[in-house]
């Protein structure tokens, strides 16, 4: 009897539930009972997240790996230690903690900080992005060469570096500053955090991931055993602010301990086309035409911006696509006027939440507008990018020795061994402590 | 070394100026940004509220086996005996048979209380998150089984690639001290 009446409340129910538009949320359609024999109701678990403290340890051991690869770079001149460190980030940061949190992908959180009042970056994020550019700021990169994960594992795989020519490494490294300035646009309007989407190592890490973005760390890792860090060079857009950072760094590595004999040897000890020729000061007959280049180039500056920017503001509507709100006010409207048919998840989630299409109509246009606004900027930047790069490969510059260029140096340590005079201390100082 | 320490180029003041300006503007930022952080890092997790159990969660988390499993809040249960969680749209028969079953893995222990009150608790270890049940009892029943992301799986992934793919935006940050949002017996909208 029990049964039956069960029976035909649910049939009830099931009938009334079809025809409901909105089923209600958490509805109280059957009244929880009361159990004669004292049943006592289970729990829901909830197992905590990682602990706070361990999260507080991430930012200390990242500290000291810094500190340890800058005493390594500057103090010590040990490639062999810094290949130590390398690996041990790798295990740590990369294997252990899984690729999350990372330095590259803070600048999306600071970012999103920035721009959205509802969203505040928690503290270990904060240390992440900003430990390693003060750092940078007084030992140089030597961040990428034994800290980062993603440089890591580039690092190890590089077993056969080929010189990529120069013009070619300065324009496939315009790709960073397009992704960095991407990151940013994409974090400032809330659309998406493309850094981490196709963070190409991440799934390497976690042994588990999608399969296009394994295939594009796969790639790269392919890539990398001739190329040296590919990622860090041309794609990373942390390398850019670093890069910045690095420029005007305290300390710098020198390829030389003392004085450089301009021997030549460290000249194809580097992968990462980081070491500069020595140029003569005077290059009499020559000066005229630089000059008129150099002008024209600097002519030229504005219009870049200005096309770029141009450009990309253009391009509003596809950009805006990135936004979730901005893809569900177009599938809305589509279905409003008839355009399509049939509903999507997201349409029905969106109609059985009850909000008015108009107010998302609104909330689109607006995000289109921030793209335009957003395109502007990003346009203008890569212009500047782009002729601030072609001055710079038009002015000759003064160079005695060898040098490291700070910007692309990344504290690898590999020249060290290449320098004569380097040996040279090192087997005064073995001389010293047999003694 | 290049430069002696005696003589000072205009190129090395412009260094050292810039970089006196980039560590004070550094220094600016940490203090801007650390008043600004929240000291009390985030996680990922689902508003029950506006989870429409898609079944993105099954097929999105970056591990092979979701973070996200389906938990029961007992107190919102009927217990009842036709659960539109537990069996199929038509089941033959009312009981335990693995061709009643809604869920794809057997997940769900259904186990008799008392004359007609039955208890369904959720195999963690079965559940892949797919949200067939929450489905089913969100729509006819107290909606008592809803998915939340478990911590203990979850590696918290700065951006969350069920939270890009979510068609109703129910993935939300929460602070780490209270990582779940479970559904309450009396819940205002």
């Amino acid at each position: 009897m029990m049964r039956l009446v069960n029976k035909l409340t649910i049939g009830f129910v099931l009938v009334l539930g079809t025809l409901m538009v909105t089923p209600a949320w958490g509805a109280s359609r059957f009244p929880p009972p009361e159990f004669e024999s004292g049943h006592e109701l289970p729990t829901t678990t909830q197992p905590g997240p990682r602990s706070e403290t361990l999260e507080y340890l991430d930012v200390a051991v990242l500290a000291a790996a810094l500190l340890v690869g800058a005493y390594l770079s500057l103090r010590q001149r040990s490639r062999r230690g810094i290949f130590v460190l390398v690996v041990f980030s790798l295990v740590y940061f990369g294997f252990y903690r899984e690729g999350c949190v990372c330095s590259i992908g803070a600048i999306q959180n600071i970012t999103l900080g920035l721009f959205d009042a509802t969203y505040a970056a928690p503290l270990t994020v904060v240390a992440f992005f900003l430990l390693p550019l003060i750092a940078t700021l007084l030992f140089g990169r030597s961040f990428c060469g034994g800290v980062c994960p993603l440089g890591a594992i580039q690092d190890v795989v590089l077993v056969r570096p080929i010189k990529v020519p120069r013009w070619a490494e300065e324009a496939l490294s315009v790709l960073a500053y397009a992704y960095l300035g991407s990151a940013v646009l994409f974090a400032a309007t809330g659309s998406a955090f493309i850094i981490c989407q196709y963070d190409p190592f991440v799934a390497f890490f976690r042994l588990s991931g999608k399969l296009s973005v394994l295939a594009i760390g796969v790639s790269l890792l392919v890539i990398g055993l001739f190329v040296g860090r590919p990622y860090c060079r041309f794609l990373c857009p942390f390398g850019v602010l670093l890069k910045w950072t690095s420029r005007l760094s305290k300390w710098r590595v020198t390829i030389t301990p003392n004085e450089c004999i301009e021997c030549r040897l460290c000249e194809d000890a580097c992968p990462f086309g980081a070491i500069d020729k020595p140029v003569e000061t005077e290059r009499p007959g020559k000066q005229r035409w630089p000059k008129a280049r150099l002008t024209l180039l600097l002519l030229l500056l504005p219009v870049l911006m200005a096309s770029g920017g141009w450009a990309l503001s253009r391009a509003d509507h596809t950009f805006a696509r990135m936004h979730s709100r901005v893809r569900l006010a177009e599938r809305i409207r589509a279905e409003e006027t008839g355009l399509l048919s049939g509903t999507t998840d997201a349409s029905d989630a969106f109609r059985t939440h009850g909000e008015s299409p108009e107010t998302l109509y609104a909330e689109a246009a607006s995000l289109r507008a921030n793209f335009r606004t957003g395109g502007w900027i990003l346009g203008a930047f890569l212009g500047l990018v782009v002729g601030g790069k072609l001055i710079r490969l038009a002015v000759f510059r003064t160079r005695i020795g060898y040098q490291a260029d700070q910007g692309r140096c990344i504290s690898c340590g590999r020249c060290f061994a290449a320098c004569p005079k380097e040996h040279e201390r090192l087997k005064k100082l073995a001389d010293r402590r047999n003694t | 070394m290049t430069t002696d320490k005696q003589d000072i180029t205009r190129r090395e003041l412009l260094r050292s100026g810039l970089r006196g300006m980039g560590l004070l503007g550094l220094g600016g930022a940490t203090g801007y940004l650390s008043a600004r952080a929240t000291p009390q890092d985030t996680v990922w997790q689902i508003d029950p509220y506006k989870c429409i159990a898609c079944g993105n969660c099954a097929t999105h988390c970056v591990l092979k086996e979701s973070a996200v499993k389906c938990v029961h809040a007992h107190a919102l249960c009927g217990y009842c005996e036709l659960c539109t969680g537990y069996f199929e749209a038509d089941p033959t028969a009312l009981n335990e048979g693995a061709e009643n079953q809604l869920c794809p893995t057997g997940a769900i222990e259904r186990t008799k209380v008392e004359d007609p009150y039955h208890e369904y608790t959720i195999n963690e270890a079965l559940c892949v998150g797919c949200g067939k049940c929450v489905k089913g009892c969100t729509a006819f029943g107290n909606g008592s089984l809803f998915l939340q992301v478990r911590h203990d799986r979850c590696v918290n992934c700065n951006e969350c690639s069920i939270a890009a793919a979510c068609p109703s935006g129910a993935f939300v940050r929460v602070p780490a001290d209270k990582p779940y949002l479970l559904k309450k017996v009396q819940h205002e909208e």
